[in-house]
């Protein structure tokens, strides 16, 4: 029987205990004396968030297949455990061996959202690590980053010893390979680290220094010495069917966020939204083989034993072999008493068909995503959808004997006006009208329409990134406009309005958009108290306004801001393929209302054929 | 066909609770390809119920649920095939064949458990508490104040414990469960401390539940048997 790290008593006396037992079925344990290289791969959110993602099963189960290699998990302690940790100085475990991180050779972080930056600095803490690289001695496990934050890595420069851009399938194997050669050769972290920085996709962020114009822009940004590249290129699987993907990923105990097999299709986006951050990041698209897929579908249903499978994508409907996949998966599922679950699906009749057959149309409701209320906001974002096809779906569903409308929508979006926003409430309005249009005795009971916003924030590598964003109150102001003309609307009964907390939207922004400089105020915001803050019941905005004040940080100058065009970015050095005169072409076609077309139409010339591969070498239609 | 499930929880896992247990089951249902039979319906769930749920914390060796099958192999090759699934501390012990209807299920069933409870390091009361246990069954009524969320009764707790006797440096206890009259060994416990003059201290306690019996007796006189013997082998 394994050992636990923490003792029954403490065990008993938290809230669900099984999230730091681990033994979960396909966990893999391994002899620490016969691997070579310990590797800690954390997700910094609580167990039942962090098992739900892919990403980290995926690299999971790569590190494991090393014969050299033990890969094991950890999350972050809830609040209670940490007082409990911190009090009776437990040092941070993973959860396979039980033995505490600060003992592995890597410590590998996933940085998902910036929300979670405080409790980056609570997994070093709770390990014994020191926060800041530059502290940290031989004895240390190198903290590595990586996942979609890591396109702006700078507010945590200090805090990783690296950074690992892109998608882990590509360069891991050189990076562990060129560690357990230096290791063996006795050379220390530095000398390591060194020779990590010149693999492609490895950023190391001691070995790069800024300088600064007066005005607080950046003037340089170069590598300290010679040899370390300029640039990080983005690291991208091309063969995508070819690499490795899990045949039988860790089943949980308890039940966590994402309870399912979850079958990637493809990976990017061909329709190049320009708010949209992944959309930019994970180009060019690339569609997994469907063959492979039913393969695999099949073997994870096996090996976990879940009941329900969902397909992942950034835009399902775009997957070109989608009606093959579904209807084998409807007759394989159907036989082994198996949910199907089909989030971003466009709303059609091919769709609605399939969700028919798949889902209990009574309590199940249709999603859209208009992002933006009028015809011309939309233009100016990109976001192909309009007014005509969303009643035309809608309208279908309802016939169909669907009476749940979901609509999701951006507020202060670059160039909105009050019209814009108003537009939101009539959308609502007309579907809901298009609901009562159907007889009486043929609809059942009233419509219900949820209509809700989020705040916006511009993000690196889109064509926003030089775009200003809203103060907290503007924010509100906008919800507010959107609230008030819901409420004169004729169906207002059938709507409901949701909108999200603006001040953590606004902390959202200064941490995507923010350099260096911003490190010491995270620390800050740490120390005082903050943690979990993307859960609203433990936000604390006031230690984050401290934090800023004490570090002497004007926020509005990552947030409300406009950049020139010429302006040197915190994120510049990270080429992702899509260049940055794409990203201002697309900007100045907002500015005109001018809508691209999607990589399947007509190439826009990004920059990401270079990777020679996906949707940019299909044959256009 | 019906079949009943005895299996074991020790180790790590005793932190796994009940619901997630039946979560768990259902998962290892599908991993061992039991040919289970699920309700109708948009999100058809197995047809299974579990015979007493176990407290987060407890381990046991005699645990147990019921579930319908579409068809069957035999007891060994289920046994087998659940075996090759199981997590770390999970072990399937049998699996049976029972009679169809609501009067065989084993959530109806379950009448009395075994218990072995014993002290964590340092926990137990003073010296000498071996000696006591008998004068303490030979009370002829055991009044404890039981707490619920909306008040607080007294209730004679003797009639339900069965058996109580001293195994090394644990008690062994068989006591009532079950819908009718269910005991938790820790209360017997803190009645045992009460009486000998003592509280226990927070966490003194590791319980292990040893089986689940059905009472195919008379109230009065009771017969219990494990419930798998009411099973029978599928060859």
């Amino acid at each position: 029987m394994r050992k636990l790290a923490l003792s029954d008593e403490i065990l008993l006396s938290i809230e669900t205990p099984a999230r730091y037992t681990g033994g979960e079925v396909n966990s893999v344990m391994k002899d620490p004396e016969k691997v070579d290289i310990r590797f800690a791969m954390c997700f910094p959110d609580v167990y039942e968030i962090g098992m739900s993602h892919l990403g980290i099963q995926i690299l999971y189960d790569m590190f494991n297949r090393r014969e050299d290699t033990w890969c094991e998990r950890v999350y972050s302690p809830w609040p209670d455990l940490d007082q409990v940790m911190r009090k009776e100085h437990i040092p941070l475990f993973a959860l396979e061996s039980q033995d505490p991180v600060k003992d592995f050779d890597f410590l590998g972080i996933t940085i998902q959202y910036e929300m979670c930056y405080t409790n980056i600095l609570q997994i070093l803490d709770l390990s014994g690590i020191p926060l800041h690289a530059a502290e940290r001695g031989e004895d240390d496990p190198l903290v590595i980053g990586g996942g979609p934050c890591t396109y702006n890595p700078e507010p945590l420069a200090p805090f990783f010893d690296l950074f690992y851009i892109g998608e882990g399938e590509t360069v891991y194997d050189q990076l562990l390979d060129t560690y357990k050669k230096y290791k063996r050769e006795g050379k220390n972290r530095k000398e390591f680290l060194k020779a990590a920085a010149k693999i492609p996709g490895i950023y190391v962020p001691s070995l790069y220094e800024a300088s600064y114009h007066e005005d607080g822009t950046i003037a340089s940004f170069a590598p300290v010495e010679e040899g370390i590249p300029e640039k990080i290129q983005k690291q991208i699987v091309m063969e995508i069917t070819d690499t490795c993907y899990p045949k039988a990923p860790v089943v949980p105990f308890v039940k966590v966020t994402q309870d399912r097999v979850v079958l990637e299709i493809q990976r990017g986006c061909i329709r190049g939204c320009r708010f949209c951050q992944a959309g930019m990041l994970y180009r060019p698209t690339r569609e997994r083989e469907v063959d492979f897929l039913k393969e695999r579908a099949v073997e994870m249903l096996d090996a976990t034993g879940h009941e329900e499978i969902s397909l992942s994508s950034l835009s399902s409907s775009d997957y070109s072999q989608l009606p093959e996949l579904v209807s084998f998966l409807m007759e394989e599922c159907g036989k082994r008493g198996v949910n199907i679950s089909l989030p971003s699906l466009r709303i059609d009749a091919f769709s609605l068909d399939v969700m028919k057959k798949v889902q209990d149309i009574r309590k199940s409701s249709l999603t859209f995503a208009p992002e933006a209320g009028s015809q011309r906001l939309r233009d100016v974002i990109n976001k192909g959808l309009t007014e005509e096809v969303i009643l035309e779906g809608a309208g279908k569903a309802f016939e169909g004997g669907w009476t749940k409308v979901k609509l999701y929508f951006m507020l202060g979006l670059p160039t909105e006006t009050e019209e814009d926003m108003k537009e939101i409430a009539h959308l609502a309005e007309k579907i809901a009208k298009r609901y009562y249009e159907i007889p009486k005795e043929q609809r059942h009971g009233k419509c219900q329409i949820t209509v809700s916003t989020s705040f916006f924030v511009p993000k690196p590598f889109t064509p926003f990134q030089w775009a200003p964003m809203c103060r907290e109150a503007e924010f509100l102001d906008r919800a507010k406009v959107v609230r008030e003309e819901i409420h004169a609307q004729l169906n207002q009964k059938s709507i409901k309005y949701n909108w999200h907390e603006a001040d953590v939207t606004v902390l959202e922004g200064i941490l995507a958009r923010g350099d260096r400089r911003v490190a010491p105020a995270i620390e800050a915001a740490y120390k005082k108290g903050a943690l979990f803050d993307s859960w609203s019941e433990y936000f604390h905005p006031e230690y984050w306004r401290e934090a800023f004040d004490q570090c002497g940080i004007d926020t509005d100058f990552y947030t409300v801001r406009e950049r020139r065009e010429e302006e040197i970015f915190p994120w510049d050095f990270i080429d992702i393929g899509v260049t940055k005169e794409f990203l201002l072409r697309e900007w100045k076609n907002a500015a005109k209302e001018k809508v691209t077309p999607n990589c399947r139409m007509r190439c826009s010339g990004c920059g990401a054929a270079r990777y020679e591969g996906g949707v940019c070498v299909e044959s256009k239609g | 066909m019906k079949v009943r499930v005895k299996f074991s929880k020790e180790g790590a896992v005793k932190f796994i609770g009940h619901l997630d247990v039946m979560r768990y089951f259902q998962k290892a249902i599908r991993r061992a390809g039991i040919d289970v039979a699920y309700s109708e319906g948009f999100s058809p769930h197995m047809i299974m119920s579990f015979a007493a749920p176990l407290g987060v914390g407890v381990t046991s060796t005699g645990e147990y649920f019921d579930m319908e099958l579409k068809s069957a192999v035999s007891s060994r090759q289920m046994e087998d095939a659940f075996n090759a699934q199981m997590a770390e501390g999970i072990r399937v012990l049998s699996v049976r064949e029972i009679p169809q209807g609501k009067a065989h299920a084993a959530m109806s069933l379950v009448a009395a458990a075994d218990y072995l409870v014993s002290f964590r390091e340092g926990k137990a009361p003073a010296a000498g508490w071996q000696d006591r246990v008998r004068q303490f069954l030979d009370q002829k009524e055991i009044v404890i104040l039981r707490k619920t969320k909306r008040s607080e009764k007294e209730t004679d707790i003797r009639p339900w414990i069965y058996q109580m006797e001293v195994r090394q440096d644990a008690i062994f206890l068989q006591l009532a469960a079950g819908s009718v009259h269910n005991l938790k060994p820790e209360l017997v416990l803190e009645a045992f401390a009460a009486f000998l003059g003592e509280e226990l201290a927070p966490f003194a306690l590791m319980v292990h539940r040893l089986e689940t019996y059905a009472n195919v007796g008379s109230e009065e006189e009771r017969r219990l048997v494990p419930l798998e013997d009411l099973g029978k082998e599928i060859k």
